[in-house]
């Protein structure tokens, strides 16, 4: 008779949408809780602090997910406190993976962030300038720290050693509930291995040429989301929306293309890509019918960084590299 | 002291592989700054191979086909055409110098046409300095 998989979630430098995703399988969770012990998931659903963590055995929680990136001081510290703690590292949702949303802070500078947080934002009343410090002595007499802020972004792999990586902002719950399964039986891929059902986006998606019959054609006018309604049934990037579908993993069912908004990626790139937003200008380009479209593509989209490492900025070698090394030239 | 830059040439095999070929043949004149590497096609070469090259410190990166018509699958080379145009916009946004990216259309008889690439392009890294994402005089040392 096993003994029930002891399981920890840690929050680093996410929303926690990952947990929310979690807690969407709602009875279904229920009934896998017959086969997990939570002995660390602070603060969405159980009450066990850092120092908790700290105190637990090596080696003694058999599963651990993370969900965000690395973006201060805590969260690098807590990610190498759980790494020790755990047999197994997941790497949970795009953030954890390959940077998430927050790492396109990579592309200005902390100053920029900072003064954008705290100083210039249209909600923000800080007349004074005001920047939170690491430290700050209360009365003279109380010191209170926060966790310093980075100085780039990192994914949990590039910090630690990660078993298992699991795409998407956030996870399909669906997805979510298979994965739970497997885990649970045992029936795992090796080491360092994408969980995911290793085929795109365009693979489920119900608007594919393939399925419907049309005829793929080069794309000649280039649109963006905001230019008139798509056509509810033809396929994105044949209507001329960039869509990243054809290398994006596509355990999330196609949800933004059923909703008629193009993927930006978030599943994470299927098998074989290394670089996400590199491999998506080699299709999109490659889906250009002429020079012509390539140059209204780069100048209707203003940002191409933005654009095609929507989620992945921080898992690209060079982008990371590069700001490794901004802030010593600022 | 001047240093040599690191370039790395991806070539296609039909016509600027040749190309470098026939340079070697007239005794042509270039800077040993280039290590080229053969593809079947310009196509072929994938923007992430550039990342790659550029993420491990080389100083420039060259890409070599065939001229517009002359593409020995017909339509490789306007593939990389549109692929290395958004590229070089994706290095500007991303925070990397464009210029150390070049394509150029080299064909098989092209022999000096390819030293003189080659030397100017040489020359133009060496005026920018080595790759900012390493550290070194741009030999690796």
């Amino acid at each position: 008779m096993a003994d029930k998989v002891k399981t920890a979630f840690l929050l680093a430098g996410g929303c926690a949408g990952c947990e929310m995703s979690v807690v969407d399988l709602s009875e279904a969770l229920v009934d896998a809780l017959e086969h997990l012990e939570i002995v660390f998931w602070a603060p969405t659903v159980a009450d066990v602090k850092y120092k908790d963590l700290e105190d637990m055995p090596d080696k003694s929680i058999d599963l651990a997910f993370v969900d965000g990136m690395i973006r201060n001081s805590e969260n690098l510290h807590t990610v190498k406190v759980l790494r020790q703690k755990s047999k197994v590292l997941v790497a949970f949702g795009a953030c954890a993976t390959l940077g998430g949303i927050a790492a396109m802070g990579d592309l200005h500078t902390k100053e920029e962030l900072f003064s954008q947080a705290y100083k210039t934002s249209f909600s923000t009343d800080n007349p004074d300038g005001v920047y939170p410090t690491p430290e700050y002595l209360l009365d003279g007499k109380y010191n209170l720290t926060i966790p310093t802020f980075l100085d780039n972004c990192s994914t949990i792999d590039q910090v630690v050693d990660v078993e298992y990586y699991v795409g998407g902002c956030p996870p399909h719950p669906s997805f979510v509930g298979k994965l739970v399964g497997a885990i649970l039986s045992g029936n795992l891929p090796p080491a360092g291995s994408w969980l995911t059902g290793g085929k795109a986006v365009c693979d489920v998606c119900k608007r594919n040429p393939a399925i419907t019959g049309q005829e793929r054609l080069p794309v000649g006018e280039i649109k963006r989301t905001i230019d008139g309604q798509p056509d509810q049934e033809k396929c994105l990037l044949q209507q001329g929306y960039m869509c990243f579908g054809p290398v994006t993993q596509g355990d999330c069912g196609g949800s933004c293309l059923n909703v008629n908004i193009p993927c930006r990626g978030c599943g994470g790139p299927i098998p074989g890509i290394k670089d996400f937003g590199a491999r998506c200008v080699s299709m999109l380009a490659a889906s250009m019918a002429n020079d012509e479209a390539a140059a209204q593509f780069i100048e209707k989209y203003n940002n191409m960084a933005k654009l095609v490492y929507r989620y992945s900025h921080t898992a690209s070698k060079l982008n990371h590299r590069i700001a490794e090394k901004k802030e010593n030239a600022a | 002291m001047s240093f040599t830059p690191n370039i790395v040439g991806f070539a296609c095999q039909w016509c600027t592989y040749a190309g470098a070929d026939l340079a070697g043949n007239l005794r042509a004149k270039y800077p040993p700054s280039i290590k080229l590497i053969k593809v079947p096609c310009s196509g072929r070469v994938e923007p992430e191979y550039i990342m790659e090259a550029f993420a491990n410190g080389a100083d420039g990166v060259l890409v070599g086909g065939c001229h517009f018509g002359d593409c020995h699958y017909k339509t490789g080379n306007y593939k990389t055409a549109n692929r290395m145009k958004i590229l070089s916009q994706l290095l500007e946004d991303s925070g990397f110098e464009r210029n150390r990216f070049r394509l150029e259309w080299i064909s098989g008889a092209e022999g000096y046409r390819f030293a003189e690439v080659v030397e100017e392009f040489t020359k133009e890294l060496q005026e920018m300095g080595p790759n900012p994402l390493k550290g070194g005089n741009g030999h690796g040392r």
